[in-house]
């Protein structure tokens, strides 16, 4: 992995200043609908044997398809511990399925005009050319370009899209899909159950260790929609992957849905990274569901960072279901008025000598709320478990809002386990000092919250914690004066 | 060309603090205030450079000929203006160098960089006047640092930074002898016929090492003596008793 040296000590590494980048607003701009196939308004059985038809999906998936769907119905919306303002989710005014009938192209060459404009526009051909070893650019619901280097293709790593996967490894993909993440876990996992379009399948073939990073990207161009991609990634035992993650949509006048699932194996001695720079407009209700399986000696780590839209519900987890097996979560969330990103992590120790890892960063600004909500289980029964939490938020605002409510439940006495929470405040003396210093006072805030994430920021790979940079900088042009 | 200060008035809610002052520091020349506690020594500083905790009620800063007081604590540092603090900012997770570079840039038109690697050298060839440690690059501003790092890491900021004006509010409080000589060293340094220095001090002691050209005694809130570089020495062994006694004696 290319790990990210002190970022903000540019003369070793390439990484330009994040102010020397400014743009206007990342991913707000859209361009004319020309989908072919449109699934309509609303969700209900027609809806299901519509995207099944389109995909040409085995029975066993419409099958699938179907029973979640009853699931998804039946569910209740978990209005008891989470926002009211998942209440304000019409499932009547999305369109669940569009996508222009094009497979995944292999060049930008082929890709259609509108598509590739949007993409070079957010730099995915560049950073494919610079550092990826493979990328998959989802636009709505379908894959329009997926590409992986040759070099990661003749070791044997698949990488294609969730269609592609079920169809070309059946026994793979089968053996796997909705074994993480049950179609039942939650109600938003049945949603996107019943519903799944894109979303990467990945397969990294025994003691294989993919230098470079896969990255997909996940974008929305259309009104009164939402993207259900459903990810799957592999890694046999010894194998070493990170998948980047990416997402962006315009800001339109309605509502839009994203609502993913995303399961990773870690097979024996594997280690799988898990990158996400995600940057909704303020108007995407994002409601994600992400677990990984850990066997003996192996690894799963997300790094999450949530920037944007309007309410994000998110809490990658790991069950370490083998011995040694260690589970990391490091997230940053930035909250700006309008926005709640309520994130945390689940560690569920199912072997000993287990080991997770929670590291969690929030910032409001304005009147955005950061929520914290963490779970980590370890059962009376295991032996030589540790858990390591800590929760930091960072207020700008006298209006910002944090809540942190962390459960950690540890029965028997042979682990060991801490928790450490803190609330700070970028405090006036602080902008006076560095005001006093020539920065302006939307410069000075940027330094002070790049700063209190800069611990984290290492984690990140350095071409994604430039990207992120640029992107808290441009949140906290807005937020002062 | 100077830093003059005209009748100025400042307050906080309910406390006229600065009541009348004038002062006006030439480049070249270095100005030391010294004054009891309370006096407005800090308050000055504070000011001059647009703290928001204060309100001006009258009087005119003219750095240059330009009224800085409707300007913003940020455009005043770029004007020129540049204050050593009594009590330095920690911000934690920046380094050093990233923040030295991001000031720096703040003076640049909008879109041009500092060029790193000139930019380097010299912070260097300045780190080493005030031996220090190249290690502070990468640490956080102030953070961890030792009372004495911290005004070294003061001086080292204004020896990047090359303002017009600088003041150093109290730099000797806290520095043993030997620091407080490397401190002055690097002040000292900096000494040109293009830039003016108003020292704000309690003791003498620090006028040993920068020696001032004109020193103010700072009463009330207003300057009410002011002369030679003797006079620190006169108020190091007589205290302020005698100055108040001839303010009196004026006014009676």
């Amino acid at each position: 992995m290319v790990s990210a040296p002190d970022i903000l000590e540019p003369v070793e590494t390439e990484a330009p200043d994040i102010s020397d980048i400014r743009v206007d607003s990342v991913g707000d701009f859209t361009f004319p609908e020309r989908n072919k196939f449109d699934s309509g308004f609303g969700i209900t059985e027609k809806t299901i044997d519509y995207i099944a038809d389109v995909k040409g999906d085995p029975d066993w998936i419409r099958e699938f398809r179907h029973k979640a769907l009853k699931v998804f119905q039946e569910k209740p919306m978990p209005t008891h511990w989470a926002t009211k303002d998942l209440e304000n989710i019409k499932f009547d005014e999305f369109r669940y399925y569009l996508s222009d009938g094009q497979k995944p192209k292999r060049s930008w060459d082929e890709v259609p005009e509108d598509v590739k404009k949007t993409f070079d526009r957010l730099g995915i051909p560049e950073q494919e050319r610079k550092f990826l070893a493979g990328v998959e650019a989802q636009y709505d619901s379908e894959a329009a370009y997926s590409n992986i280097k040759a070099a990661v293709e003749e070791q044997g790593v698949i990488f294609v899209n969730s269609t592609e996967g079920l169809h070309k490894y059946p026994e793979i993909f089968k053996k796997w899909f909705g074994k993480v993440i049950p179609t039942g876990d939650n109600k938003f996992s049945a949603l996107n159950s019943a519903v799944f379009s894109g979303g990467s399948f990945i397969y990294v073939p025994p003691g294989v260790k993919v230098k470079h990073p896969l990255q997909a990207y996940f974008r929305i161009n259309s009104e009164q929609f939402g993207q259900f991609e459903r990810t799957l990634i592999i890694a046999d035992e010894g194998a070493e992957v990170m998948y980047m993650e990416g997402c962006t949509a315009p800001k339109f006048e309605t509502a839009t849905l994203h609502s993913a699932v995303v399961e990773l194996v870690a097979m024996k001695g594997a280690k799988i990274q898990y990158v996400t720079v995600q940057n909704w407009s303020s108007n995407v209700f994002n409601l994600v569901t992400k677990r990984g399986i850990a066997h003996e000696d192996a690894e799963v780590r997300w790094i999450d960072c949530n920037i944007g839209s309007r309410l994000t519900m998110k809490y990658p987890g790991v069950i370490m279901k083998g011995r040694r097996a260690r589970g990391e979560v490091i997230s940053i969330a930035l909250a700006n008025s309008g926005q709640h990103q309520d994130t945390g992590a689940k560690m569920v120790h199912a072997a000993d000598e287990t080991t997770s890892n929670v590291i969690s960063k929030s910032i409001s600004i304005g009147e955005g709320r950061a929520t914290y909500r963490g779970l980590v289980h370890i059962p009376k029964h295991l032996k030589g478990c540790k858990n390591n939490t800590e929760c930091d938020a960072l207020l700008i605002n006298p209006n910002s809002r944090t809540d942190t409510y962390p459960a950690i439940s540890v029965r028997g006495n042979q682990h060991a386990t801490q928790h450490e929470a803190s609330v700070s405040q970028v405090s006036a003396d602080q902008i006076f000092y560095l005001m006093q210093r020539g920065l302006t006072e939307a410069e000075a805030m940027s330094l002070s919250v790049n700063g209190f994430i800069n611990d984290l920021v290492k984690e990140f790979p350095m071409e994604y914690s430039v990207e992120l940079k640029r992107l808290i900088d441009l949140e906290m042009e807005g937020s002062v004066g | 060309m100077s830093l003059e200060i005209k009748d100025l008035h400042a307050q906080i809610p309910g406390r006229e603090i600065l009541k009348g002052l004038n002062l006006t520091i030439n480049p070249g020349e270095v100005h030391a205030i010294m004054g009891p506690n309370g006096s407005g020594k800090s308050t000055l500083s504070k000011v001059l450079c647009g703290h928001e905790d204060y309100e001006v009620t009258s009087g005119e800063v003219l750095l240059d000929g330009q009224n800085i007081l409707d300007m913003a604590v940020d455009e005043r540092s770029r004007a020129g203006l540049f204050l050593a603090f009594q009590y330095p900012h920690e911000i934690p997770g920046v380094s050093n160098a990233n923040f030295l570079r991001a000031a720096l840039k703040a003076r640049l038109p909008k879109g041009e960089d500092i060029d790193a690697v000139k930019f380097y050298k010299q912070l260097y060839a300045r780190m080493d006047q005030l031996e220090m440690d190249r290690s502070f690059t990468s640490r956080s501003v102030n953070e961890g640092f030792s009372g004495g790092e911290k005004k070294r890491n003061e001086i080292l900021q204004l020896m990047m930074l090359e303002p017009k004006y600088a003041i150093l509010d109290e730099t000797d409080s806290g520095l043993d002898i030997d620091a407080l000589k490397i401190v002055s060293r690097g002040v000292n340094a900096m000494r040109s016929e293009n830039r003016g220095f108003l020292v704000i001090t309690h003791y003498q002691r620090l006028l040993n090492y920068i020696q001032p050209d004109i020193v103010h005694v700072l009463m009330d809130g207003q300057i009410v003596h002011t002369g030679g570089k003797d006079l620190a020495l006169k108020l190091e062994e007589k205290g302020y008793d005698w100055v108040k006694e001839e303010m009196l004696a004026a006014a009676a």
